[in-house]
């Protein structure tokens, strides 16, 4: 009965309460994974379980035994940043930084979603795989606020890492 | 060493120019941008503290009352309850920017919806937050009023010259028009939260707070300690927009908790205590009268509003700041008035006043321009003032028919009288529409010490706060540009208020108040240097780690000979803002589309282009402009906060109902940087940045939906029903 | 939150029995339930976790022209908008769902789980007000207060609250069926009689009975023609609705010979009057015949002040998407 955080095993909590989140900041003691609403209204809590991106402030811990969570910690470091990491550096893609993590560990998901071809509202062709637009990064950021607004950056941020890879 | 400059004269020396390292203005990267994106940026709630237990705000559902008693023993024998704390001294609202003394006292004297009355500490957070919803209380409660329509109001400003009446009735052209703005949240990301210790006498508190100074005294008067017994750190701050500039509940509540406990204590408001409970931005009601003759040269300018606050509040939404300047007109009718009611404290939410005062006048100058049937953008040059309308003094610098032009040409303006409904693409009607922008300066009192390290390196330090604002950034680039050295080799403390007091961050005054400490403090240390070498400080250049004058250079490390120097540079506002009219200015475009069915808004397009002096780091300060255009978005189209008729609780008080705007909200930015130096602003010729971006540029989405759709919406925000209401039927 | 015993269903059967007690709450993808918890509007003193029981398959239903499809109840929002299937066939089923909420809340919220979905009503999340849904009896805070985001249709003088999805919306214009289990028996129910009206019990927002778990929505073969789903929002995303319209919409010859809508933000359930079906079928799209169409739909229309502008909206929305399904040009 263990969650796995960046590969490594924490005990499940005793008080069944407990959500994801303040599992991993808590617990864990992964402080990088924010609080902003505690009710699934603002994305900074965006960590990626078995890969797929989750609010974890709306999932209690108790439920995810066996299951493998990444957060902003696990996807780089200081010393070793992601690729997604360095450019939200490089475009400003963030003011005070606290929806940051969030906001990163999306980008990070949304990225895989698109070229496993999951559709968006912004998506025209239902049929087709989705293309790269500038609307369809920014529909399927839009489950994270930023309130400096920091928008603009984001996308640029979000553009440069999907133009390495493609 | 100490090197004090009380500002009474304009410096136009502009220093920073001839110095020669070149790193002021650039565009360089956050130097703490590293640790935010790796999650390593420690915020308020988040520092290990071993036996910290957590606290929750217990709050009254009534909009005035007193509460009578709180039976502790409700909650006492619930699994994990420490205490529950209901101390006299606890905060029933959050102090006002700048106040530096306690706010409202007792908590137990409950003025609007949702007041904080008492502190519940249990083991765990979970333990705390359901035993806070089970405090037994006895209250006593009262009706209040709750309508800004339906009371007296008092006046709070007034400036009256000439006889506006008559000139309207003698204008060529006029336009007198009624607008409404409701109330807006700042909705920092992260929630007020506070991580008190005390120990040995002396409170240490981890929160998160704009204004560190200012908060201390509020804190340590609200609790009764002496100041020298109060410690407050907020290296980083996840976002403020005002609503952190004064000490709030949960800071005091945290405090007198560990202070009763003897443990430390950890207080985080909910995301829906945050929207109850923190400053507001007052909703205003405001009449604009312009007459102009029949060039549209304006001769009578009126601006008159309403706004609320609280009883006992000395704070009004300063509507009106930017109206005494920004026009033409001789004939002139100012006038701010406060409704007393019961809803939260209304206080400084991101640009107050210019934030909801310009985009009202700004659409009123684009009805005018109709009206003359000119050019909206050519009706604003026509109408820019010589000298400051009401007092004469003289602008000390002013970029507004530049970024009216240069806007204009950067966005590809159609320089034409508006006809609304000339381009529909499918659904969507198409239009732009423009605005000015205008906010005033300011500076505070701000030290900051700077110290050469013998291996020469700088290190930067002084109680600023970073609140996204890029303070850690340009705070280094002056350090670096006056002791000559690369940024990497300066390290910038900030948010501890050990440190030399700063400004704080608020009212845009942070970067020309805090980089002018840094700056006066690097003076110092260049005096001393040159002394060092006998020469006069004007003939020594630093650049890249040495010395160099007429006679030869030297390494920095051999100067300083093994021995770290330091100076405290400490600015003091003088004369020279008070002779000038000092403000920063810019220019708005937009184009937008809306929905011929549904009304819906969107923004497809909008440029910026902002003189505020001197640019410290060019991208960092375009970082703030297009916040400052996301918030123009929200309070175009999204934002309102939406009261109770009955109880006057906040009903939207969540971010699911409280519309900030979203990524897909925001269309491609544009913004042009204009380059200006304001020798009478501040030292390093820079004034504020971080509000002009929103001061006026809703108006230039509302001139676009009009020229779109021919919809004249007179209520923010924009909401798809309220275009609906206004657009022409086909 | 209020303290809960914590129990994982390991079958079906395990699951209905347990949630048959009147304290117990299922969970399944948590999104509304454990927002709702931590508010104390839900106070289970049991919560049953369904969310590993195998019921997420999304597999074809009979054979052949007669092809439906099967959305199993843990089948996520993200899986069912992705599905092949749906978007070739039941695309306004993919557009209503990704029209809702967004990615983060999709991957995690489920068919079953957003089918019970709770309205977003400002006095219902709201303990410290008065709500006749959440507490019977306490009257409706809504009514005399702040009813922007409110019913206008079908609405009672205990509650005028809305159902908030997204994807009901759209499997009630598809005549979608749930399919409902107990531990002894099952039964299926048509999405459009799913969702109850408020009536004089509110607390009430659907059919399912204690003890009962929905195992599924079943699509009916799909009927070809045009699909759009048309959400009217504050912003451009992440809001929810406050006028909605599901349609799949077919025409022979400029005849409508197929006119399934739904709407959504209007009412305590996804809308549908097949009264306005009957009227367009047979008859030539225009402008006149969708302001007929929408005088049906709102003949009963009531506002509360602050949602008037929905009576509008809704006429409005139901031209735009009839005229961009027909052609006609407004």
């Amino acid at each position: 009965m263990a969650i796995s955080i960046n590969g490594q095993d924490y005990p499940l909590p005793e008080d069944p309460r407990t959500s994801l989140l303040d599992f991993i900041r808590r617990d864990a003691r992964l402080p990088g994974t924010k609080k902003g609403c505690d009710h699934g209204q603002c994305g900074a809590c965006t960590v990626l379980v078995g890969g797929v991106r989750i609010n974890s402030c709306l999932s209690l811990a108790v439920t995810h035994d066996g299951d493998e969570v990444t957060t902003i910690e696990g996807l780089g470091t200081l010393a070793a940043p992601s690729a997604m990491q360095s450019a939200f550096v490089a475009h400003d893609g963030f003011q005070c930084g606290y929806c940051t993590p969030g906001q990163i560990c999306s980008a990070t998901a949304m990225l895989q979603e698109l070229a496993a071809g999951w559709p968006s509202d912004a998506t025209a062709d239902l049929e087709a795989a989705p293309n790269l637009t500038d609307d369809e990064i920014r529909e399927r950021m839009s489950g994270n606020l930023c309130r400096c607004g920091a928008y603009a950056n984001i996308l640029a941020a979000i553009r440069d890492v999907a133009g390495e890879s493609a | 060493m100490t090197v004090h400059l009380k500002q009474d004269a304009p410096d136009e020396r502009n220093v920073l120019d001839f110095t020669g390292q070149s790193v002021i203005g650039e565009p360089l990267s956050r130097p703490e941008g590293l640790l935010k994106v790796t999650g390593t940026a420690t915020y308020a709630a988040e520092y290990e503290v071993d036996g910290c237990c957590e606290g929750v705000l217990v709050t009254l559902p009534v909009v005035r009352g007193e509460v009578t008693a709180i039976d502790e023993a409700s909650v006492l024998s619930m699994p994990g309850v420490i205490a529950v704390l209901s101390d006299e001294r606890m905060t029933g609202r959050p102090a006002q920017g700048m106040a530096g003394e306690a706010p409202f006292q007792p908590a137990k004297d409950v003025c609007y919806w949702g007041q904080p009355v008492a502190l519940v500490v249990a083991e765990t957070f979970e333990q705390a937050r359901d035993a806070a919803k089970h405090v037994a209380m006895d209250w006593r409660s009262e009706q209040a009023p709750l309508d800004p329509a339906a009371v007296e109001t008092e006046e709070s400003e007034s400036t009256r010259q000439g006889d506006l009446a008559h000139a309207m009735a003698e204008a060529a052209h006029s336009v007198d028009v009624v607008f409404t703005t409701e109330g807006h949240a700042s909705a920092a990301m992260e929630p007020h939260a506070a991580l008190a210790q005390w120990e040995d006498g002396k409170l240490t508190v981890h929160a998160s707070l704009q204004m560190l100074k200012f908060n201390r005294a509020e804190l340590a008067d609200s609790i009764g300690l002496e100041e020298e017994q109060v410690r407050l750190l907020s290296p980083y701050v996840g976002g403020g927009f005002g609503s952190k500039l004064g000490v709030s509940q949960e800071v005091v509540a945290a405090s007198l908790a560990a202070m009763h406990l003897g443990r430390p204590v950890r207080v985080v408001m909910s995301r829906q205590q945050v929207f109850q409970t923190v400053e507001r931005r007052s909703e205003t009601h405001q009449r604009i009268r312009l007459a102009a003759d029949a060039e549209g040269r304006l001769t009578g300018f009126g601006h008159e509003a309403r706004v609320s606050n609280l009883p006992g509040e000395s704070f009004a939404e300063p509507v009106l700041q930017s109206s005494h300047f920004l026009y033409a007109g001789e004939n002139r009718l100012l006038r701010l008035e406060v409704a007393r009611i019961h809803r939260m404290t209304a206080g400084s939410v991101r640009a107050p006043g210019e934030a909801v005062g310009v985009q009202t006048v700004e659409q009123a100058m684009d009805m005018l321009a109709e009206k003359v049937g000119i050019d909206p953008v050519e009706l604003r040059l026509r109408n820019i003032p010589d000298k400051h309308p009401a007092n004469g003094k003289p602008f000390s610098s002013r970029k507004l028919a530049e970024a009216l032009r240069e806007g204009a040409t950067a966005f590809g303006w159609e320089p034409r009288p508006r006809t609304p409904r000339h381009t529909r693409e499918g659904e969507w009607w198409i239009g732009t529409g423009m605005a000015s922008a205008a906010r005033v300066h300011s500076v505070v009192e701000a030290k900051a010490r700077v110290t050469l390290r013998p291996g020469g390196t700088a290190l930067v330090e002084t109680d600023m706060t970073d609140i996204g604002t890029g303070s850690y950034a340009i705070l280094g680039q002056v350090a670096g540009e006056m002791l000559g050295l690369v940024p990497d080799d300066i390290e910038v403390r900030l948010g501890d208020t050990d440190l030399p007091p700063g400004s704080g961050s608020g009212g845009s005054v942070g970067a020309a108040s805090c980089g002018s400490a840094v700056f006066l403090a690097c003076q110092g240390l260049r005096k001393e240097l040159a002394e060092r070498l006998g020469i006069a400080p004007e003939s020594l250049t630093l650049k890249d780690g040495f010395a160099r004058w007429s006679g030869g250079q030297k390494a920095l490390t051999e100067l300083l000979n093994q021995e770290p120097i330091e100076c405290t540079g400490h600015f003091e506002p003088g004369a020279s803002t008070e002779d000038m009219a000092v403000s920063s200015f810019g220019a708005f475009f937009a184009e937008v589309a809306v929905n011929r069915w549904t009304g819906e808004t969107r923004v497809r397009r909008m440029t910026g282009a902002f003189g505020f002096g001197r640019v410290l780091n060019a991208r960092t300060a375009r970082s703030q402009c297009l916040g400052g255009l996301t918030w123009c978005i929200g309070n175009a189209l999204t934002e309102s906060l939406l009261f109770d008729p009955v109880d006057g609780h906040l009903v939207n008080c969540d971010l699911a109902e409280y519309h900030v705007p979203v990524n897909r909200d925001v269309p491609d930015l544009e913004v042009l940087l204009l380059e200006e130096r304001d020798a009478a602003a501040s030292p390093i010729q820079a004034k504020g940045v971080g509000e002009l971006g929103l001061c006026g540029g809703a108006a230039a989405i509302a001139n676009a939906i009009h020229d779109a759709c021919g919809a004249r919406v007179f209520a923010y925000p924009m909401t798809p029903d309220r275009v609906l209401a206004a657009m022409p039927e086909t | 939150m209020r303290p809960f015993d914590y129990q994982r269903a390991e079958r079906l059967t395990h699951a209905a029995q347990l949630t048959a007690d009147a304290d117990t709450l299922a969970l399944a993808g948590g999104t509304n339930l454990i927002d709702l918890m931590k508010l104390q509007v839900e106070t289970p003193q049991t919560l049953v976790d369904i969310g590993r029981l195998s019921l997420g398959e999304i597999a074809d239903e009979g054979a052949g022209k007669a092809r439906g499809l099967r959305i199993g109840a843990l089948a996520t929002n993200t899986a069912t908008a992705a599905h092949p299937r749906v978007r070739a066939d039941y695309p306004v089923l993919a557009r209503g769902i990704l029209a809702g909420a967004t990615q983060q809340l999709r991957n995690k919220a489920t068919t079953g789980g957003n089918l019970c979905q709770r309205t977003r009503c400002y006095y219902f999340t709201n303990i410290d007000q008065p709500c006749n849904k959440r507490e019977p009896g306490s009257g409706c805070g809504a009514i005399k207060g702040i009813a922007r985001i409110h019913a206008v249709l079908g609405t009672s003088p205990h509650c005028i609250a809305t159902y908030p999805g997204d994807m009901a919306v759209a499997m009630a214009a598809l005549d979608a069926t749930v399919e409902i289990a107990s531990e002894n028996s099952s039964r299926s129910v048509p999405v459009r009689g799913f969702h109850r009206l408020p009536g004089d019990t509110p607390e009430r927002d659907n059919v399912l009975e204690p003890g009962e778990i929905i195992t599924a929505v079943t699509l009916p073969a799909p009927v070809g023609g045009i699909h759009l789903y048309r959400k009217v929002r504050e912003r451009s995303s992440y809001a929810f609705a406050l006028c909605s319209v599901a349609a799949v919409i077919a025409l022979e010859d400029n005849r409508f010979t197929r006119a399934d809508l739904a709407f959504g933000g209007l009412a305590h359930k996804p809308w549908h009057d097949p009264r306005i079906a009957d009227l367009l079928i047979g008859n030539e799209p225009s402008l006149a015949l969708f302001d007929k169409a929408a005088d049906l739909l709102l003949e009963d229309a009531q506002g509360y002040g602050e949602n008037d502008f929905k009576i509008p909206l809704a006429r409005r929305t139901l031209a735009a998407v009839l005229c961009e399904a027909t052609g006609v040009e407004p």
